[in-house]
């Protein structure tokens, strides 16, 4: 067993350790840094695979910045965990389900890769100079830019969506501030100096 | 064999790198409290060694023999478990710095890329301390500081694009090299308002005055860090200082030109080298230290206002106009 492939054993059961967790562990700001723990061992992974692009978005993106706003989120949130442990066992049986043909699915994918396809299993090995982060460019502005393009618009889209149904009109007594007059504040709109005659000594 | 060989070259290369840092670092705490000193027309720690020099080392003596204090509400593992994460991404980060040419313990193609996801790695430190504490101060100064560096990272990351569109690399070294020319070639020129962004984003991401309300002294006592002590303190602190170093590499690196001289193509004085480096980080160390004397702390809202409203669309108007000035070959730069 070559170092790599002790590496890739060891990053896979933490990974799969982590996922468990993040669906049994009971308190839910553990959960979410169980699945912080699980997207950086997937971030691992792929970095075993050379994809070191796609590694390290994957750590700049999820793990740096949209976990951050979930946990910060679950650490506000005040939830009573009793009732959410109540429909465990009337779920039960959907959830399991759902959960075996996603195994079957998986499965299947894997036994017709072998069957058909077993080259696929074999890391294409790259010359020395070969830059993943060029390439995977070259790819995204060429061959496919419309659909690169196009899923930026639908981001664009849904962000001021977003936007547009959190602004909500607060009540006019609010008070607010607008920094550009206080910046034009003179001191002579605020201060009048008096002069006064000294008080004599006693 | 030879991986025993290669892994002792990495471990002796990692370490050549972490123990002057860490040394820095100590150092950097005793100029930072001599320098605030003589700009508040005080002396400054002078007791300990000749004119005060070893008190860093008293002061690290002193914090790991101190007690570590768990509070009794907190979560045991988070609560450890939190200085090391805020100290761990300060340290990798230092991976793909070019100290010369050819002198970098990784040389990654995606150097940028690494650093920006691992800069943006120290916030859970924060996070996980102000949570596993179980102290409402603590608590208040982790969700501030959330806010706040994911915040600031936004326009840091479009600053870095800046860098990224002028140099047309994401690897540390060829930003560098691209740089090649003296003084008025280094990027701080045309990438003005993005190096003045940079910087003071950087300032904000490591939590430094003007920009401490996370630790907020007169509000939340010292933020996330209140129940902390001894070495897990320690630890916070090392981390934090390791940041402000690492921000200043990264800005000597990104726009003034890393170990480049400022005089190229006058003998001697043009010779590239490591002191060059050196002395750009001194500057910006410097500078971090003459903020805290000299700004009163930001408002939280008014921190909120400048990273929003100011920053990243000044970002956003700058890589347009950078992109029209590559278009156009603008300059020695983009010719």
């Amino acid at each position: 067993m070559g170092f790599e492939k002790f590496l890739f054993y060891v990053f896979a059961i933490v990974l799969i350790f982590a996922a468990v967790r993040v669906i049994t562990v009971r308190n839910s700001v553990h959960a979410a840094l169980f699945l912080v723990l699980a997207f950086f061992n997937s971030a691992a992974l792929w970095m075993l695979l050379q994809a070191e692009f796609l590694a390290i978005t994957l750590v700049l993106v999820y793990v740096g910045a949209v976990m951050v706003l979930f946990l910060f989120v679950v650490m506000m949130l005040d939830i009573n965990l009793a009732p959410l442990r109540e429909g465990f066992i009337k779920y039960l049986p959907v959830g399991a389900a759902v959960g075996l043909i996603i195994v079957v699915e998986m499965g299947l994918v894997e036994v017709h890769s072998r069957l058909f396809a077993a080259e696929q299993y074999h890391l294409i090995q790259q010359p020395a100079g070969y830059s993943n982060t060029k390439v995977l460019g070259e790819a995204l502005y060429t061959v496919y830019v419309y659909p690169f393009e196009i899923a930026a618009v639908i981001l664009l889209v849904a962000i001021i969506a977003a936007i547009a149904l959190t602004m909500r009109k607060r009540p006019e007594t609010t008070k607010y501030q607008d920094p550009a007059q206080q910046v034009l504040v003179k001191r002579g709109d605020r201060i009048r100096l008096v002069k006064m005659p000294a008080e004599k000594k006693l | 064999m030879e991986t025993i060989l290669t892994l002792t070259l990495i471990l002796a290369k990692i370490v050549a790198i972490v123990a002057p840092l860490m040394l820095a670092v100590a150092y950097l705490t005793y100029a930072e409290r001599k320098i605030i000193g003589y700009m508040q027309v005080r002396i400054g720690p002078n007791r300990v060694g000749p004119k005060g020099w070893l008190q860093p080392i008293a002061d690290a003596v002193k914090l790991m023999v101190k007690e570590i204090i768990i509070p009794s509400g907190a979560n045991r593992f988070l609560f450890i478990l939190a200085p090391i994460l805020s100290i761990g991404p300060a340290l990798a980060a230092w991976a793909v710095i070019p100290f010369g040419k050819g002198m970098v313990l990784a040389n990654l193609d995606a150097g940028l890329l690494y650093l920006l996801a691992l800069t943006s790695l120290g916030v859970y430190g924060v996070i996980i301390s102000g949570w596993a504490s179980n102290s409402k101060y603590a608590f208040l100064g982790a969700m501030r500081s959330a806010a706040q560096i994911v915040s600031y990272e936004i326009a840091m990351g479009f600053a870095l694009v800046g860098v990224l569109m002028a140099a047309g690399s994401l690897n540390l070294q060829d930003i560098v090299l691209k740089q090649q020319g003296g003084l008025l070639h280094w990027f701080w020129l045309p990438l003005l308002p993005l190096f003045v962004v940079y910087f003071i984003a950087g300032v904000a991401e490591t939590n430094r005055a003007p920009f401490d309300v996370a630790e907020g002294e007169s509000e939340i006592v010292a933020g996330f860090h209140v129940e902390y002590s001894g070495m897990t303190f320690a630890v916070f602190f090392l981390a934090e200082y390791a940041n402000m170093v690492l921000i200043s590499a990264l800005a000597s690196t990104l726009f003034l030109g890393g170990w480049l001289s400022p005089f190229e193509g006058i003998p001697v004085l043009g010779e590239p080298g490591l002191i060059w480096f050196v002395l750009k980080m001194a500057i910006f160390l410097f500078l971090f230290l003459w903020f805290r004397a000299t700004f009163p702390r930001y408002r939280y809202d008014q921190i909120m206002r400048l990273g929003w409203k100011v920053f990243i669309p000044v970002t956003l108007v700058w890589i347009g106009v950078l992109g029209l000035a590559i278009l156009f070959r603008v300059g020695p730069w983009f010719a």
